[in-house]
């Protein structure tokens, strides 16, 4: 009866599960979508609390049972499982239907804060800090990008499964305490205002025709007849364009319809597309096709001179 | 291209390939396929700005559910193959090769999602093997199925890879330069769009009555040049916990009596 643990799971027999668990998606199927690779990450704990084979057989084909979830947010959920199945190899009453229950229970509230948080949340903020570092050509990019996901992955992994191990069942009590529930709102809070700046300063649109042509007055543009071929002549010059800036370079001022739009907010025309993708996402429309339509609307548009 | 080179990037490609299905350590992702491919074949530079302009596009790729992205792994891949293989020609200047590799890259992330759905449609008699081997408690059995799905998915890309390796590098190059001016000025025009689809990708999840406003926000913050993206993380950040700190007050208060969060509320309402 009231006999200490005689099996229980080393801390080296956790991290060996939870080093498997990163390759929990590898046989990512149709019929039973992570269960082969939940399966092969319980096996270093099956081997160690079954001893005898039909156990072994019995443990090896519940956890093959049909599983999926966001593979990081798994991580407290393989936890639990691992806290559960050593309670049942030492006796304890739980049946094969509480631990199905457990994993099903937690995998559809927990994937629903793991997509937001990790896919549209951290993924798009480090992936843009990287782009933005490498598009100049810095290794710093790629290299900040990769060391920071997999030290915020692993640390993640380690320390959720832990969590979930030492405190077991008590955990699901918890998950409907709000605390997703805010973790999920602040995450999509801070990607909205990320992806705000991101369209801003990533899509880029830019319409060409040109909206007029205004000859300017003397003295707003820099009279190059004037100017002498040395080099004081390119110190008056460039002490000209100075005052004039851009516009002073030429008598014709000429305006496209970008610059007209840039005056009521830079970057409108992308807010326009991205939110036309957006609506047409909801009505269905495969991202692809979306993708293609735009590349034959650039083609298209640079055809007839508008973009 | 080299024996060596060509064996280094099939290498690369398989790393890219299995990432694309587990999503652990992000060898698939643009920023760091394209480099690996750019330094493997001796492009580091061009690489990284690959990766980086592509990565922009595809930051809000993820398969969700039954919604299906384009696949970024092979697009990264091939598209940096290609590039290194214009670079290599010789007669193709590194910006060309850069954005023709880019707009080349979405239909290959199409039949990226093609293999993808195949490779995970062939998973399920790797599965049913795992039934098998588990009825006889065959540990090892369930390791090797497990093992050989993941490379079945690593090959997944490193085919193809190996495939646009043996292009000679003239005919690309040669492809390149023949193409009209207005082809690749339109499809730098659609590549700088494109981006948008991933962005609203991102949107559709999050997107909220509660969440618009700090759209809003990000947007009109974002033209603001000077604000770096971990300035404007920082930003993000604070608002979101000023935001919820000052829900949960509002929360708390809505229980004790009304009218007490307001006090200008009540002398009106006392008047």
């Amino acid at each position: 009866m009231a006999d200490e643990k005689t099996l229980e799971l080393s801390k080296k027999d956790r991290q060996a599960v939870a080093w498997r668990h990163q390759f929990l998606q590898g046989s990512w199927n149709y019929e039973r979508m992570q269960n082969g690779g939940w399966c092969f990450a319980m096996i270093p704990a099956i081997k160690k609390l079954y001893p005898n084979k039909e156990d072994q057989a019995a443990a090896l084909k519940r956890h093959l049972e049909f599983y999926n979830t966001h593979p990081y947010v798994s991580a407290p959920v393989i936890g639990v499982t691992l806290a559960l199945e050593e309670e049942r190899a030492n006796g304890a009453e739980i049946d094969d239907v509480a631990i199905q229950g457990v994993k099903v229970g937690m995998m559809g509230p927990l994937a629903g804060v793991g997509d937001p948080v990790f896919w549209f949340t951290v993924r798009p903020i480090l992936g843009a800090l990287g782009a933005s570092l490498a598009m100049s050509g810095s290794v710093v990019g790629p290299l900040l990008f990769f060391i920071a996901w997999n030290a915020i992955r692993m640390w993640f992994l380690w320390y959720t499964q832990e969590v979930g191990y030492q405190q077991g069942r008590e955990i699901t009590k918890d998950m409907s305490g709000g605390m997703l529930g805010k973790i999920t709102e602040g995450a999509s809070i801070l990607g909205m205002f990320i992806i705000g700046a991101l369209v801003e300063r990533w899509v880029s649109i830019s319409f060409t025709p040109v909206v007029s042509q205004i000859t300017q007055q003397d003295g707003a543009y820099i009279d190059w007849s004037k100017i002498s071929g040395d080099a004081e002549g390119i110190k008056a010059a460039l002490t000209q364009y100075a005052a004039l800036g851009v516009n002073g370079l030429d008598q014709v001022k000429v305006v496209t319809l970008q610059q007209n739009l840039d005056q009521l907010i830079p970057g409108l025309a992308a807010v326009g597309v991205t939110l036309a993708c957006c609506s047409l996402l909801k009505k269905k429309v495969s991202p692809i096709a979306i993708i293609l339509g735009l590349f034959a609307i650039g083609i298209a548009g640079r055809v007839i001179g508008l973009l | 291209m080299n024996p060596i080179s060509i064996l280094l990037v099939v290498v690369v490609a398989f790393f890219a390939g299995m990432e694309g299905i587990l999503d652990e350590f992000q060898f698939h992702q643009p920023l760091v396929a394209c480099s690996l491919i750019g330094l493997v074949t001796g492009h580091p530079v061009e690489g990284i700005i690959l990766g980086g302009q592509l990565q922009m596009m595809a930051l809000g790729w993820a398969n969700i559910g039954a919604a299906v992205a384009p696949d970024a792994a092979l697009a990264s891949t091939a598209s940096a193959i290609i590039m290194a293989l214009a670079l290599n020609g010789g007669s193709s200047d590194a910006t060309t090769a850069i954005s023709t590799s880019i707009a080349l890259a979405v239909p290959l992330s199409v039949a990226g999602l093609f293999l993808t759905m195949i490779c995970r449609t062939l998973a399920i008699p790797i599965v049913h093997g795992m039934d098998a081997a588990a009825e006889k408690a065959d540990f090892g059995a369930i390791d090797r199925l497990q093992i050989g799905a993941i490379c079945m998915q690593g090959l997944r890309i490193a085919i193809p890879a190996a495939a646009l390796c043996f292009i000679p590098a003239e005919v690309v190059t040669d492809v390149l330069n023949a193409m009209p001016a207005w082809l690749t000025g339109g499809m730098a025009v659609g590549g700088g769009m494109v981006a948008a689809v991933g962005y609203a990708m991102v949107i559709n999840m999050m997107a909220t009555n509660e969440t618009w406003p700090f759209f809003i926000l990000g947007f009109v913050f974002g033209a603001i040049s000077d604000l770096t993206l971990i300035a404007l993380g920082m930003i993000g950040l604070s608002m979101a916990f000023i935001y919820l700190g000052l829900k949960d007050y509002a929360k708390q208060n809505a229980g004790s009596g009304a009218g007490s969060g307001d006090p200008l509320g009540d002398i009106l309402e006392n008047y």
